[in-house]
């Protein structure tokens, strides 16, 4: 018997780089390996490879001006610029406003900000449905506030925010507007010029390009105070010599992504659908978390009760299909994934929930495969747990000695 | 990805002893499920011979704490009650050929709901003792909660102080930050109640980074040593640092002294350990301490 291919629903955590990305990367490992702020042929080459890359990058934004476009090593070091800069620009000013749900990139820098005394945070709650909370939203807003950083799309449910209005309400007391787009990037359409969002961070390896490479889009007239400092490039925005290659690889998986944007939001979002319901439709106890009617096309959040993430995972990728879960186990620490506490998903489901997020690259035999091999996982797993078969009376038969 | 050994996948992939005990003589259960692990033990006691006849689980958790479940069964089936209460979590981590350290608390799981199950065999109540926090370093799989327990006992107020009680920090020591996190917030928990002096509590940022300090070498007055005191020496220093080494299941040999090199070999658990050269390094301090001059400590594999 021949294994068959292994099926990656895993795009969300990290996607293939596209051959067609690598293709353009190749040269300038080697033969245009110029510095790009030299003077002669070896540099300029290199230079003009660069513009080019940042013009599809823009075009994909939607951003007004290319120069609003600073790369990073990452959407990491994007959100951390954004957020530095914001504290030192906005005079006066030493409040920042985030979500429950944001990625560590944002919550661990403004709990080391606010611990370190440098800022005072707020962290706005979520609904059942990973909603924000746009009452308490309104509340934290003042003439204190420097900066909110509110993500476009969730990484672990897919839910989108209201971004635009936002980033409205944010300017109304005078903050500023940054948000966290790495999840939505090349997954749905953005026109940045047509909204008053200022700052804006993104990553290259979740849209099939290279690891290692991001951008901060900084609206025009938006003071930006770089992270690190030293040479000019990127107008003294962040210095250190142009990571060309993968900056040029970013341009083509930028390209790529707006060709392939209307299929992510067809086809891409359909294989999505008939996984979800299929799922829901052969295992019982079983439920989607987060915000189906604003969610992005390619991720499903399915949460099995009774059972841990960890477990499953194992079990899936001996049948080579590889997701993942926001269980404590995979990370770790013994919380289950902050995001689903943060919408009150109760302990017995956020433990044994699985992310599933597609690609382009995805096709109808993933979904089949999945669709084959889950119900028995989950079925095992359900059979050694002592809260399975107690479900309905769990409270009074099995009470473990600690809580 | 966690790295499990192939033993834990293969008892977490195929566990043995899973299921129901109809009419076990005693029940264990451990665990929440807010936690992410909670296991049931079911076990058949001969009432003669005091042996465990059967036994089998019910767990919810992750593959290692399937897995530790599944081992702790076979460990115990065909010993006698009094043989399985000498078992240690580590028994049962041996057994799997190791758990990852931030899994160790999987078959410490184990160990417990086999005192809870043999508690309910013999009609008592179980308590337990349990404590978990998060875990800060991963080379030594030193916990918050031991960090936090050892600083009270001890009056701890510094990192190098910690490492020395509890290995924290000992190894890569990038969990410096989260070392800091804890002594200050205990040591400042402490000063509330009135157990520390506030001048000696631990403040980030106040105390200097641990900087390691190159001894410097007072050469000891009087003549120099001759060979002979010098082995002597050496000897005496290695028999003393040897016990410290044992506990952690290696050893140390001294195999020959050329001037100022000394050749020694490292044993049992040192072998293949990746802090060995941290432990050579030890080695080194020590017995330049004793003799008072500068000494190369040199790892040799076999003697030649």
């Amino acid at each position: 018997m021949t294994t068959p291919a292994p099926v990656y629903l895993d795009n969300n955590a990290t996607t293939r780089c596209d051959p067609q990305v690598v293709a353009a990367m190749l040269p300038f490992f080697t033969e245009q390996f110029g510095n790009a702020s030299s003077m002669h042929a070896f540099g300029a080459e290199v230079g003009g490879a660069i513009n080019k890359a940042r013009k599809s990058l823009q075009a994909l934004l939607g951003a007004e001006f290319d120069h609003e476009i600073v790369y990073t090593g990452g959407g990491t070091e994007a959100d951390s610029t954004a957020i530095l800069s914001a504290l030192e620009t906005q005079t006066g000013r030493d409040e920042i406003i985030t979500s429950a749900v944001e990625h560590p990139a944002i919550l661990t820098l403004v709990a080391h900000l606010e611990k370190t005394g440098r800022a005072k945070v707020h962290i706005i709650p979520v609904d059942a449905k990973g909603r924000l909370d746009m009452e308490a939203y309104r509340k934290a807003l003042s003439d204190k506030t420097a900066i909110v950083s509110i993500m476009w799309a969730n990484n672990e449910t897919g839910t989108i925010f209201p971004v635009e209005q936002l980033a409205v309400m944010a300017h109304a007391v005078g903050a500023l507007f940054h948000t966290d787009a790495v999840q939505a990037v090349g997954k749905i359409p953005m026109d940045l010029k047509a909204t008053e969002i200022d700052m804006l961070s993104l990553s290259g390896h979740k849209l099939h390009g290279p690891k290692g490479i991001g951008a901060l889009y900084v609206r025009k007239g938006v003071r930006l105070r770089p992270l690190i400092r030293g040479g000019h490039q990127e107008r003294g925005r962040r210095a250190g010599t142009e990571n060309a290659p993968a900056i040029i690889g970013l341009g083509k998986a930028a390209e790529l992504a707006a060709a392939h944007m209307a299929d992510e939001n067809t086809r891409v979002a359909a294989l999505r659908d008939r996984l979800e319901s299929a799922l829901l439709q052969r295992i019982g106890a079983s439920f989607v978390t987060g915000d189906p009617e604003h969610r992005l096309p390619n991720t499903a959040n399915i949460a099995f009760e009774y059972i841990e993430g960890e477990a499953i995972l194992l079990l899936m990728n001996r049948e080579g299909i590889a997701a993942s879960s926001g269980s404590a186990c995979t990370s770790g620490s013994l919380e289950p994934s902050h995001v689903l506490r943060a919408m009150n998903v109760p302990y017995t489901a956020a433990h044994g929930a699985i992310r599933f997020s597609f690609s382009r690259e995805n096709d109808d035999t993933d979904v089949d495969r999945v669709i084959e091999a889950m119900p028995g996982i989950i079925a095992k797993l359900r059979e050694m747990s002592p809260f399975w078969r107690e479900r309905d009376v769990h409270t009074a038969a099995f009470n473990p000695s600690y809580a | 990805m966690w790295e499990y050994s192939e033993k834990v996948k293969d008892y977490f992939f195929n566990p043995k002893n899973s299921g129901i005990l109809e009419d076990a003589d005693g029940v264990g259960d451990v665990g929440a499920i807010s936690c992410g692990d909670a296991l049931r033990l079911m076990i058949k006691v001969d009432e003669a011979t005091q042996t465990i006849t059967d036994a089998k689980f019910q767990t919810f958790g992750c593959g290692s704490a399937i897995a530790s479940s599944s081992a702790l069964t076979e460990l115990i089936i065909g010993k006698t009650i009094e043989e399985a209460m000498a078992l240690t979590n580590q028994d049962i981590a041996d057994f799997l050929g190791g758990l990852p350290p931030e899994k160790m608390h999987c078959s410490v799981m184990g160990q417990e709901a086999l005192h809870a199950a043999i508690a309910n065999y013999r009609g008592e109540v179980w308590t337990d003792d349990h404590e978990e926090g998060a875990l800060i370093c991963k080379c030594f799989g030193i916990d918050e909660a031991m960090i936090e327990r050892t600083v009270r006992t001890n009056g701890l107020t510094s990192i190098e102080e910690i490492t020395n009680y509890t290995k924290a920090g000992g190894g890569c020591s990038t969990c410096a930050e989260g070392i800091e996190g804890v002594l200050e917030r205990v040591n400042a928990e402490m000063v509330e109640a009135g157990e520390l002096v506030a001048e000696k509590a631990f403040r980030a940022g106040v105390a200097p980074l641990p900087v390691k300090e190159k001894k410097v070498v007072a050469i000891a007055p009087g003549k120099p040593l001759t060979n002979l005191q010098k082995i002597r020496l050496i000897e005496e220093t290695l028999e003393s640092i040897r016990p410290s080494l044992q506990r952690d299941g290696g050893d140390c040999e001294l195999i020959d002294v050329e001037g100022n090199r000394v050749m020694v070999k490292l044993t049992g658990a040192c072998v293949g350990c990746h802090l060995s050269g941290a432990t050579i390094e030890g080695v080194q301090a020590k017995l330049v301490e004793a003799l008072g001059m500068p000494l190369l400590v040199i790892p040799v594999t076999a003697y030649h």
